[in-house]
């Protein structure tokens, strides 16, 4: 029997039953634009921005079954223009000033804004009021750039059995809780040495006291774009940053 | 202020009772979460970390569950808490005014608690009392036909403190408004009768009747009845014993929440053994021995009848062990409630609520008739879906698919509202035109139809003369009217704010992509919009009907396509030029300036305020 493949913008994708669409792009090195995606975690699918259409039909790449002879188009430019408005969508929500950024670099929000050429945010800033929670002796949470991926969610509860993290609120109100009556992270069991301390794909969840050890410039993602990066996305593990 | 103390110890003691009538699961967290509230009146921080702690539940899933329904209070929402139907029906009878009539009378501002934390007033979605508002919801009990003479009658109430149980009944009637019957309005079928006729065929007969009949879902997405039926019966349960037991499900989907539907109320109201007959039906033939129903928050004022009934249909042997006395025929039937949210009506986010969780969609596949309520085989139907199915039962497949069209089988219950002599249920044969509804419930100078709610689509007049069914328009019941006096510019806004309210949050494009819309509407509104926004409001629009995740995200911008494409003038009037104006107003932002200085003269403004001579802001 020859092995079940997906057309991925004309090039055959070989993959395993049971694998997405994300998943066989992944493991043929192509790269689709994604944010709360990670090999180790069940997939969400809701960032959107690995959006692509297969057999003419809108989906998710990291949450669709790929199927035999599936034809998917993935790097086209209505794909990568509704890519950018979420991405801009993504940055007026929050409050992103990069230049100050601890995550600057090694982010994937800022990176694939790279990639996908996003000039400027285009929409209005919502400039929403969140507060930073500093309470936790090696951990600083600033809320601001939080991008709702549900990674540290994923990763506190499914790996390290915690459940440190949750969302709370509806709609735009959506935002990230801690486990603890007092809102404080100080009152969880929460630690560095948790897999949810090295997921986030923005500057949410940061070490204190050890800024900037690699200087701006010479980050992941200053030296090579993310879009060249598949091999070691598709090899990131639970417990390294992405 | 009124920040009540609850010690822990105290708040434990409340709760204990609620837990234990739901023995302690987890699966029972939203059930619970309003119990509490109606014994606590709020939900406060130590009762979710109690409630967490007697459920064996991470905090944080318990108050971000407390977080998500709109319904549930984390600060004290006051001891009348008044929320206004914000439907735009209730709008154009003018309960924008009612509502500011009501904070002056009561000196309170809208949506803060007042100081002696006595009341406060907001508003809510659409409460389904479209033919018979201006409505409103006082701890949950809809007032319905409100005018300036009860207004100020309820603010002396709330004043005086009196409890609701000795308010003028009057004030609680809702109506029934049937003004059309057809097949299912005039059934007058004794209750069980469907159950027996299906029974009597055996549920292989009863699943050919089905198919037979070709009856489509009432609920929205017009699905072939027959094959979800036949697909949650062929499908695997988790194991052997499972399927043994009969862990597949039937689920009523009673959230109507659609703006402008309320169909379904009129069906639990005056037709309840029909919908647990249709429901007892669907599980019989799946081989369900579990139903439920998911009743919308805004119909908790139904429940004590519904309970009563179900009591009733026991005592009667149509429910518990030997239904219809046929060994070994179990079924149950129970009610859930759900706490203002409209995602739930969608069938997967109803499946979360159901289980206790955030109402949000959930990744298809799996559908829930291979994986639905606990991972088992389930059926999702709408409350008209289950009636037809009571009605196909007794009269059979070929009988129901002679009625309608071909591709719409039966007749359809139209919940009519806005600017019509008598607003109402009607029901017609499928196929039916827009103009003879029109002309059947006094619609006199239409210029636009919004069929099937703000997902739905909004008809010009040149569009009247199509029908209703799924070929040509289809509709999940909502048919509001509006007159030619009317501002579609402003129907579009108010549904813009209600997608906006209702997203679930999860997915970017909907979460941001409604909040962006309204806040263009909003700015259009004012008089600062430009074909910029226009543009922009076209482009979200394509993309959320492209990535959303679920019909909410990508039905959101419908309304402002169709009124953009149709009422264009709606628009333009309002836009102050073709070019960029930010949103940001340079001379509104210096507001709180001028008034902690007591400024307001030409200097203390900026641009074209600061040339006229005294504007006050
Ligand atoms: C945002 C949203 C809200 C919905 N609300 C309802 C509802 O209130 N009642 C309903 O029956 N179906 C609703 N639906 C449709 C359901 O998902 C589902 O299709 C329906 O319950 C299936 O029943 P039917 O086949 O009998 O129509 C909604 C869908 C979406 C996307
Ligand atoms: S999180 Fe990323 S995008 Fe946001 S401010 Fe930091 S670097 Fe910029
Ligand atoms: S903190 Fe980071 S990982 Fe967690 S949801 Fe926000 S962006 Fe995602
Ligand atoms: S990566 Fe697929 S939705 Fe986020
Ligand atoms: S937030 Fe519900 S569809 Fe996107």
């Amino acid at each position: 029997m020859t092995q079940p493949s997906i057309l991925l913008d004309g090039l055959p994708v070989p993959f395993v039953d049971g694998q997405t669409i994300m998943d066989a792009a992944m493991a043929a090195d192509i790269f689709i634009p994604h944010l709360c995606h990670h090999p180790e975690f069940k997939p969400q699918g809701s960032c959107k921005l690995c959006t692509v259409k297969a057999n003419g039909r809108y989906v998710s790449a990291c949450t669709l079954p790929a199927r035999d002879g599936m034809e998917v188009e993935n790097n086209s430019p209505d794909l990568n223009d509704k890519r950018r408005t979420l991405l801009q969508m993504l940055f007026v929500e929050g409050n992103h000033f990069c230049p100050s950024c601890e995550k600057s670099g090694n982010c994937m929000l800022q990176a694939l804004a790279y990639e996908l050429e996003m000039l400027s945010p285009h929409f209005d800033q919502f400039y929403p009021n969140r507060a930073v929670d500093a309470s936790h002796p090696e951990v600083l949470l600033d809320f601001n750039r939080c991008i709702l991926c549900e990674l540290c969610v994923r990763a506190s509860r499914d790996v390290d059995r915690k459940s440190v993290f949750s969302l709370s609120g509806r709609g735009i109100d959506k935002h990230l809780i801690v486990n603890a009556e007092s809102g404080r992270l100080a009152d969880t069991d929460f630690s560095w040495a948790d897999k949810a301390a090295h997921v986030c794909p923005v500057g949410v969840i940061l070490k204190k006291r050890s800024g900037f050890a690699v200087p701006i410039g010479k980050r992941r993602y200053d030296v090579e774009p993310i879009g060249m990066q598949v091999e070691r996305l598709a090899a990131r593990s639970a417990d390294e940053e992405s | 202020m009124s920040e009540e103390c609850f010690d822990a110890e105290e708040l434990e003691e409340l709760l204990r009772p609620v837990v234990e009538r739901h023995n302690g699961e987890p699966l029972q967290l939203v059930q619970i979460l309003r119990e509490a509230q109606e014994v606590v009146g709020y939900l406060p921080a130590a009762l979710l970390t109690a409630t967490a702690r007697a459920l064996k539940l991470p905090r944080a899933q318990v108050e971000g569950v407390a977080g998500f329904y709109s319904f549930f209070h984390l600060t004290p929402p006051g001891r009348y808490r008044v929320l206004f139907s914000d439907n735009i029906t209730d709008r154009m009878l003018g309960s924008g005014e009612l509502l500011d009539r009501l904070c002056n009378k009561l000196w309170v501002e809208r949506r803060k608690l007042s100081e002696d934390g006595l009341v406060s007033v907001d508003t809510t979605s659409c409460t389904g009392m479209c033919d018979q508002g201006p409505a409103l919801l006082v701890n949950g009990q809809p007032l319905t036909r409100l005018s300036g003479e009860r207004i100020d009658r309820i603010s002396e109430l709330i004043r005086a403190q009196l409890p609701l149980g000795d308010w003028p009944a009057e004030y609680f009637r809702v109506e029934d408004n049937i003004r059309r019957r057809d097949t299912l309005l005039s059934a007058e079928w004794p209750a069980g009768e469907a159950l027996r006729a299906a029974i009597a065929r055996g549920s292989e007969a009863m699943l050919a009747e089905m198919k037979l009949s070709n009856l489509r879902g009432r609920g929205g997405a017009g699905f072939t009845t027959a094959i979800k039926w036949e697909s949650a019966r062929r499908a695997a349960c988790h194991t052997e014993a499972d399927a043994q037991a009969g862990a597949r499900y039937v689920i009523c989907n009673a959230d109507e929440g659609e703006p402008g539907t309320f169909k379904d109320r009129v069906l639990l109201s005056s037709y309840p053994d029909l919908v647990f007959d249709g429901l007892s039906v669907a599980g019989f033939t799946i081989g369900a021995r579990k139903g439920l129903i998911y009743l919308r928050g805004e119909y908790a004022y139904l429940l004590p009848a519904l309970r009563e009934n179900l009591e009733r249909r026991r005592r009667s042997g149509l429910l518990g062990r030997a239904v219809g006395g046929e060994v070994g025929l179990d079924f149950e039937i129970d009610i859930h409630l759900g706490a203002g949210a409209y995602v739930c009506g969608e069938e997967t986010a109803l499946l979360e609520s159901l289980e206790g969780k955030r109402g949000i969609p959930r990744i298809r596949p799996p559908f829930p008739v291979t994986a639905g309520y606990r991972g088992q085989p389930t059926v999702v139907n709408n409350v008209e879906t289950l009636c037809k199915a009571a009605l196909i039962a007794i009269r059979g497949g070929a009988w129901f698919a002679g009625l309608g069209t071909k591709q719409s089988t039966g007749s359809k219950l139209l919940s009519i509202s806005g600017d019509v002599e008598m607003p109402g249920i009607y029901e017609y044969p499928f196929g039916v035109s827009v103009e003879q509804v029109l002309q059947d419930c006094g619609a006199g100078n239409a210029q636009a139809v919004q069929v099937s709610g703000p997902s739905g689509v909004c008809l010009a007049m040149h569009e009247f003369s199509r029908s209703i069914a799924f070929e040509d328009v289809p509709t999940a019941g909502a048919f509001m009217v509006f007159g030619s006096h009317r501002d579609m510019f402003e129907v579009a806004r108010n549904f813009a704010h209600f997608f906006k309210h209702e997203s679930c949050g999860f997915c970017t494009p909907c979460r941001v992509g409604t909040s962006l819309v309204a806040n263009c509407m909003d700015k259009i509104g004012k008089g600062l919009g430009t074909q910029y926004e226009i543009n922009q409001i076209f482009k979200i629009h394509r993309l959320l009907h492209a990535a959303s995740h679920c019909g909410l995200g990508q039905a959101a911008c419908n309304p402002l396509f169709d009124t953009l494409q149709k009422f264009r003038p709606a628009y333009e009037r309002r836009l102050c030029s073709l070019d960029f104006e930010p949103a940001f107003d340079l001379d509104q932002a210096l507001a709180a300036a001028r008034q902690m200085t007591g400024r307001d003269d030409p200097a203390a403004h900026f641009g074209f305020a600061a040339r006229l001579p005294g504007v006050a802001s």
